[in-house]
């Protein structure tokens, strides 16, 4: 669930980017870039050719027979009136509690500033089990919305508070004293100088829900993700989970198409470079009691649910002591794979966006927007994928191995790590390398010296995006994981499966803690983006 | 250069995790397992203070594991293969994956518990039952025959898990009995029942007949018991009752074990079989979490469940179960897959 829509594809960010690193089109392309960026992009499109290996040998009559069941149209169904209420609800409680936190005269703000941002830290599986074993009530469609919403809405919270603060207060002031109204200015001007954010945000939710599957498996709500996990446990064929993941990769398809159609239209426009002051905030008058109580009930109800319902089923359990010793050693596993993951993302991710931001051009947006692609892919279908072809081409070198489990990860969350490090990229400006060049430094020692500590800060968010998301991740692990290891997720998962809440209970809480200090991280780093960007210039 | 260290750091973790790769030393077995994770554990450490063997242990759904081995081939790290099912095994037996079990093994379960081929050998039984709360429906409303279970009065009321291996031996024996076309008519019946309360597996449905949000649901026994276990009798409202005597739906599944072909370890393979049907190991199960019925002629079960000779079982056969295909596609037809 960790991602982050923070700033580089959206409006407001790109005017500044663009003019601290104007992609020079009379440098030439770095080939050592472009050939780093085009491997990349290979590793990333091996999910998709498998799908397609795997579509060709059963035959396109066999794929279209099995897209073409009645269960198709009920997954088809319950994935889009899923994803279109989730993603507009998280748009709407982000909206209006990042407005709320930045905009207005809400006392305690810097108490709910981090209280609404923690949910982020605790994985969708963790969510559905706290609020799933407490009550009867959350299931199906219903309790899918509502776990869902609680989960995902600060990943649109996020940005939008980031781009409030950045907003250019004159635009209001100047809306105001031309007689609109203060709700007219609020749909007229201030949500219109976020929507590109709101919009990135939201799109992140979307194609999160399309690849849930341990949260809506508790919650006994069927989508294409948890059938294509089913269809592996129900009938041994990789075929008919392929076959499947087809229809998800098209869903995946429009959405990110709709995004460019709707990111490319507008622009906006500011007075000036230090447009962004303090401004003075609105009054809540009569609101401030209900506003204050809805933050208690989104904090309770996000926060509180989860966390509770975990804590009371590790003292309300019955028999089976606690593991002490396979959660050390579920921890350690843990830690090692998603550091590892971290690290190897985020190695990946840098020549893409070096190559991106600095040079431009039509090659570069098709092997940004493509990587985006695979967010939507399940983490099953990765693994299935990997492993086919160690099979295949490798004769089972390095399966079941955690190798191989790391490049899973890597493949998966690699959009994040992009997100994370393309956003510093875009704030490093080239003239410092090129000062350092012409100072008489040769190109190995400029990189070293001069633009990894310029992007520093962008690595580390990366770092922390992917830990986050491969600390959490289910599908892939499940299959890829080395035989006789467990990790945190893992373990969780087996004895919440067998029902046993009582010894479920404690990996939650640990996944919880471990989680918490990386999305801090990440928070922080968005939230000082733009003070970075005026500095920079 | 606090970044570059960073990197380095970072690079000795990779090196770490890569290292822990891949292990297979001579005196060891990897045992793929769908099986109840804590009972097979228990199994596990027993044979290895029993022969000084190290296992290690995949856990995971039986059919994907099943399918994993298949797609595995002959590079397949598994040694032996434990399922909670038959179809399976016989799945995998069609595919000529499995080596031959040693007939001294065979010899100590009935002959009508293992593979009719001699490929995998039974290890221990379980028996279909209706799970229900009282709360929601008077035993007295209950079906008799699984047959029922599409009838229009238990609208909204049934909880069904079709992608459950304990669910497609049901289907099989209907489609044997009636034929494919009857079949799809009455799981199209069952799905139209369940309405939305269609569950990864019989967890889900023993935990949603308990808490009400359905009324009854088709579980193997063993679940009701276990789960007992686990929330406390004063949290299980739900209660099991039988089917009528030979029933259609009243359908015994095995669970089982073979040696993989491609096992670079043999022997040890054909060890852990052995010990799987040995008094020791069916003790073992008998007392177990997971509440299955032993097999081997001598062990008794748990005193808390009715003994697996008082049961009055259908006649469906190993055989006839097969490796679950035609389910699978009836299932599909039924829009429940």
């Amino acid at each position: 669930m960790a991602t982050l829509a923070a700033g580089p594809g959206t409006p407001e960010h790109r005017a500044p980017a663009q003019r601290a690193v104007a992609p020079n089109r009379r440098r030439p392309p770095s080939w050592i870039l472009l050939a780093l960026s085009l491997g990349v992009a290979i590793i990333l499109a091996a999910p998709l050719v498998f799908l397609l290996i795997e579509a060709r040998d059963s035959g396109w009559s066999t794929v279209w027979q099995l897209i073409w069941r009645p269960l198709t149209w009920t997954l088809l169904w319950n994935t889009i009136r899923l994803t279109v209420v989730v993603t507009v609800l998280c748009a709407i409680v982000g909206t209006l509690a990042a407005w709320c936190v930045e905009c207005t005269d809400l006392p305690f703000r810097r108490v709910w500033a981090v209280l609404v941002v923690i949910p982020f830290a605790i994985p969708d599986f963790v969510v559905s089990f706290g609020w799933a074993s407490l009550s009867t009530w959350v299931q199906g469609f219903r309790g899918a919305v509502l776990v869902m919403t609680l989960a995902v809405y600060p990943l649109v919270y996020l940005p939008v508070a980031a781009a409030f603060r950045s907003a250019d207060p004159g635009q209001e002031e100047a809306a105001r004293s031309l007689g609109l109204g203060r709700v007219q200015t609020f749909v007229r001007v201030t949500l219109r100088q976020a929507r590109g954010a709101i919009l990135g945000g939201s799109i992140l939710v979307t194609l999160i829900i399309l690849a849930e599957y341990g949260a809506f498996e508790i919650l006994g709500y069927q989508t294409f993700t948890t059938e294509i996990f089913t269809e592996l446990q129900s009938s041994f064929s990789v075929a008919t989970a392929s076959a499947l993941s087809l229809v998800l990769v098209g869903i995946g398809i429009i959405v990110l198409g709709g995004e460019v159609l709707v990111q490319g239209r507008g622009r906006l426009v500011r007075t000036g470079a230090f447009a962004q002051r303090a401004t003075r905030r609105h009054a809540l008058g009569h609101f401030r009691i209900p506003v204050l109580l809805a933050f208690a009930a989104l904090a309770a109800l996000a926060l509180g649910v989860p966390v509770g319902s975990s804590i009371y089923w590790m003292f309300a359990r019955q028999g089976g002591a606690i593991a002490g010793a396979s959660l050390a050693s579920a921890g350690a596993n843990t830690a090692a794979y998603s550091a590892s993951a971290a690290v190897l993302t985020t190695a990946m991710a840098l020549p893409v966006a070096l190559y991106a931001v600095r040079y431009g051009g039509r090659i570069a947006r098709l092997l940004e927007r493509s990587t985006y692609l695979v967010l939507a892919m399940p983490g099953v279908v990765i693994a299935l994928a990997l492993s086919y072809f160690v099979e295949r081409y490798a004769g089972g070198f390095g399966y079941q191995s955690a190798t191989l489990l790391v490049v899973a990860y890597a493949i998966l969350f690699f959009p994040l790590a992009l997100v994370g490090v393309r956003a510093s990229v875009a704030y490093a400006p080239v003239s410092l390398e090129e000062a350092a060049r012409s100072l008489g430094s040769g190109r190995v020692a400029v990189f070293r010296r001069v633009t990894l500590p310029l992007v520093g800060p962008g690595l580390a968010a990366a770092f922390c995006l992917v830990f986050l998301a491969a600390l959490t991740e289910l599908t892939a692990t499940l299959l890829l994981i080395p035989t006789g290891a467990q990790t945190l997720s893992t373990q969780f998962w087996a004895y919440e499966q067998n029902l046993s809440y009582g010894q479920a209970a404690p990996f939650a809480l640990v996944i919880i803690a471990v989680a918490a200090v990386p999305s801090y991280v990440i928070a922080r780093y968005f939230d000082r983006l733009p003070a970075r960007v005026a500095r920079s210039k | 250069m606090r970044v570059t260290a960073l990197v380095i750091a970072l690079a000795a973790v990779v090196g770490v995790a890569v290292g822990c790769g891949s292990s297979g030393s001579a005196n060891s077995l990897t045992l793929y397992s769908g099986q109840h994770v804590q009972t097979t554990a228990d199994l596990v450490r027993a044979f290895e203070q029993a022969t000084g063997i190290t296992v290690n242990t995949r856990s995971a759904n039986e059919d994907t594991l099943a399918a994993q081995i298949s797609t595995e081939g002959s590079n397949s790290p598994a040694d032996a293969f434990y399922t909670e099912n038959s179809p399976a095994l016989e799945y995998l037996q069609g595919k000529g994956l499995l080596s031959p079990v040693l007939p001294s093994t065979l010899a100590k379960v009935p002959a009508k518990y293992s593979s009719p081929h001699g490929d995998w050998v039974g290890v221990s039984a379980r028996a279909s039952v209706i799970i229900f709360n009282p709360s929601r429906i008077s035993p007295s409303k209950l079906p008799t025959s699984v047959m029922q279970l599409s009838d229009p009065k238990y609208k909204d009321q049934l909880a069904v898990a079709p992608s459950e291996t304990d669910f497609q031996p049901i289907v099989t024996s209907v489609a044997k009995t009636y034929g494919n076309t009857a079949a799809v008519s009455w799981l199209k019946g069952i799905a139209a029942n369940a309405g939305g309360r269609v569950y990864p597996d019989n967890e889900t449905v023993v935990n949603e007949v308990n808490r009400g949000s359905a009324a009854l649901g088709v579980i193997n026994q063993y679940y009701w018991y276990r789960i007992r276990d686990e929330i406390g009798a004063s949290n299980m409202h739900a209660k099991i009752a039988d089917f009528a005597p030979n029933d259609v739906g009243y359908v015994i599944d095995v669970s089982g074990a073979g040696a993989l072909k491609s096992s670079s370890h043999q022997a040890n393979a054909q060890r852990f079989l052995a010990f799987l049907v040995s008094p020791q190991a069916q003790k073992i199960i008998a007392d177990s979490q997971s509440y299955e019925y032993p097999i081997a002629p001598g062990v008794a079960a748990s005193p808390k469940e009715v003994p697996l000779s008082q049961l009055q079982p259908n006649s469906v056969s190993i055989a006839d179960l097969g490796d679950g295909s035609t389910a699978v596609s009836l299932l599909r037809q039924a829009g429940l897959l």
